[in-house]
């Protein structure tokens, strides 16, 4: 399904990762959102072995929860950005910032591009809570009946995969079970502590067919990449982890804001069936060719959905994919080796670009899965999003 | 539900596209936009057919029939203390015998009953001295 665009992603292999840095991942953080951007990005242009005065673009995204580029590259002393933008957006941007920084430089606005999310999101402002509680613009639609939050919104989605095709609370579970036994390897992750499937059932109905575990942690902390292109990143300190191909987009009718899906076509599928083509065709790799898949999970659902649309299995084929242990990291396609948005934090799905640029380096400890050579990241989870194909 | 004035949930605010579909529910009809050109629905409404481009769009009442597209069982209250006495409460996307799908709560049965494609037809339930919302219950 999904038209592939005429154009695609053109510049593979011609831009990179060269620096990562995150922050603590915390409950509370006792720290403001610039101080914690500022600390994740210093990190990583040191990283990358540079100086802010050798960084010249900056760019984020927010839910205005966090510091504005402006900032961070006041904060940073960088000392004159010929790229400084915040996209409104959720975690649909986290993939869609880093190929936003490579159109920059491409088109000479700079040469170097720190990409950042930082967040309060469990001491702050929750995400989860909900939307701002009132009925005006998209929301008078939903808001009235008691529908606000994010878990409740993509309830319905998982409710009409359910009708769709048929869906158990253990294919459900076995996602939340896998993605943890990789947090119990990750010193960042947020929850080490192992979980059973008996963990998962015994979990607390939220808004059903929603556990308290199909849904992902709230989380303080940064994260921050820089990038820049393959010709510089020739000279930098890191091995770089070069941008193969990427995709932004999602189908017809996306709504009005990130929640509304009121005009959707199938709730059982999402953005990722409409980017799918345009993402291979960008790298020229197919899912065969993917060591290791860091993908958007909001909740549990959301990578069933992801596998399936974006050609790792067929339609309605998720939850026993899953359950004959593909995705576990000794798996034929190891999925969020960090241990996710579900188990490892919530920094926006920002924090799966950092996994897979450790993965591509082999420094992942523990966790790494042997000869990582592509990765696969993922952002959304609903009606848009982005996703990146990136090698070592 | 308590007085209408310590109603504490999100009411609608109508604007310039929806003010007649809230003015319709206070009068108990359901109010959804069709095209004059292209002859199909939509909803919600919008300055233009989200179709054809159309701009020749009038009001038509629907029947207030419908059908569950799709179903959530909120069980755990955000806010807390606005949805308390609510929890288990149903949400679904209604899908219109018209072609359109309205978000809702489904009311007059338990959440347990709901299943797919299950006929419903529309219960209109005044909230506020202002605000009529339309709900849905089994046909």
């Amino acid at each position: 399904m999904g038209t592939a665009r005429r154009s695609a992603y053109a510049l593979k292999d011609k831009y990179a990762i060269v620096g990562i840095g995150t922050t603590d991942y915390s409950a509370n953080s006792g720290r403001t959102v610039r101080a914690l951007a500022i600390e994740a990005s210093a990190n990583a242009i040191s990283d990358a072995g540079l100086k802010p005065a050798d960084v010249d673009g900056i760019v984020s995204y927010n839910f205005n929860d966090s510091a504005p580029a402006i900032a961070v590259a006041t904060g940073l002393d960088i000392p004159n950005a010929g790229y400084a933008v915040d996209f409104l957006a959720g975690g649909n941007a986290a993939n869609l910032i880093v190929l936003s920084a490579v159109a920059a430089i491409e088109a000479g606005l700079a040469d170097t591009v720190v990409c950042y999310r930082a967040m309060n999101g469990r001491s702050g402002f929750r995400l989860g809570g909900g939307r701002e509680f009132r009925a005006l613009g998209p929301t008078q639609y939903t808001a009235p009946f008691g529908w606000i939050t994010y878990p409740q919104a993509m309830a319905m989605w998982c409710r009409r995969y359910q009708i769709e095709y048929g869906l158990t609370p253990e294919q459900l579970g076995n996602v939340a079970v896998t993605l943890r036994e990789n947090a119990v390897l990750n010193p960042r992750a947020m929850q080490r502590k192992p979980m059973t499937m008996d963990d998962y059932l015994a979990s607390r109905p939220i808004v059903d067919p929603f556990r308290m575990f199909d849904i992902c942690l709230e989380t303080d902390g940064a994260c921050a990449v820089v990038v820049t292109s393959a010709e510089r990143a020739r000279d930098m300190k890191q091995k770089p982890v070069y941008i193969m191909g990427g995709a932004y987009g999602g189908g017809p009718q996306q709504g009005d804001d990130l929640f509304d899906c009121i005009r959707w076509p199938d709730h059982s599928k999402n953005y990722s069936h409409y980017i799918a083509d345009d993402l291979w065709r960008s790298a020229g790799v197919t899912p065969n060719d993917v060591d290791v898949a860091e993908i958007y999970d909001c909740f549990t659902y959301s990578i069933l959905m992801q596998l399936e649309g974006l050609g790792f299995c067929g339609l309605g084929e998720a939850g026993s994919y899953i359950a004959d242990g593909h995705i576990r990291r000794d798996g034929k396609l190891p999925v969020n080796t960090h241990g996710g948005l579900l188990s490892e934090g919530y920094i926006h799905g920002f924090n799966h670009v950092i996994e897979a640029v450790e993965q591509l380096r082999g420094q992942s400890g523990p966790r790494q899965v042997p000869d990582a050579e592509i990765a696969l990241t993922t952002a959304g989870a609903m009606t848009c999003g982005s996703a990146m194909i990136l090698r070592r | 539900m308590s007085s209408p004035e310590a109603y504490a949930k999100p009411v609608p605010v109508p604007d310039p596209d929806s003010a007649p579909f809230w003015a319709g529910c206070r009068e108990q009809r359901l109010m959804i936009q069709h095209c004059d050109d292209c002859s199909r629905h939509q909803f919600p409404p919008s300055n233009i057919c989200a179709h054809c481009g159309s701009g020749r769009l009038s009001w038509k009442q629907a029947s207030g029939a419908g059908k569950v597209f799709s179903w959530i069982v909120v069980r755990h209250p955000v806010p807390r203390p606005v949805y308390i006495d609510d929890v288990p409460y149903v949400v679904a996307l209604v899908e219109l015998a018209e072609g359109v799908r309205m978000p809702s709560n489904v009311v007059g049965c338990a959440p347990e009953d709901v299943v797919a494609d299950m006929p419903l037809k529309v219960a209109f339930k005044q909230v506020t001295e202002e605000v009529v919302l339309p709900l849905f219950e089994p046909a």
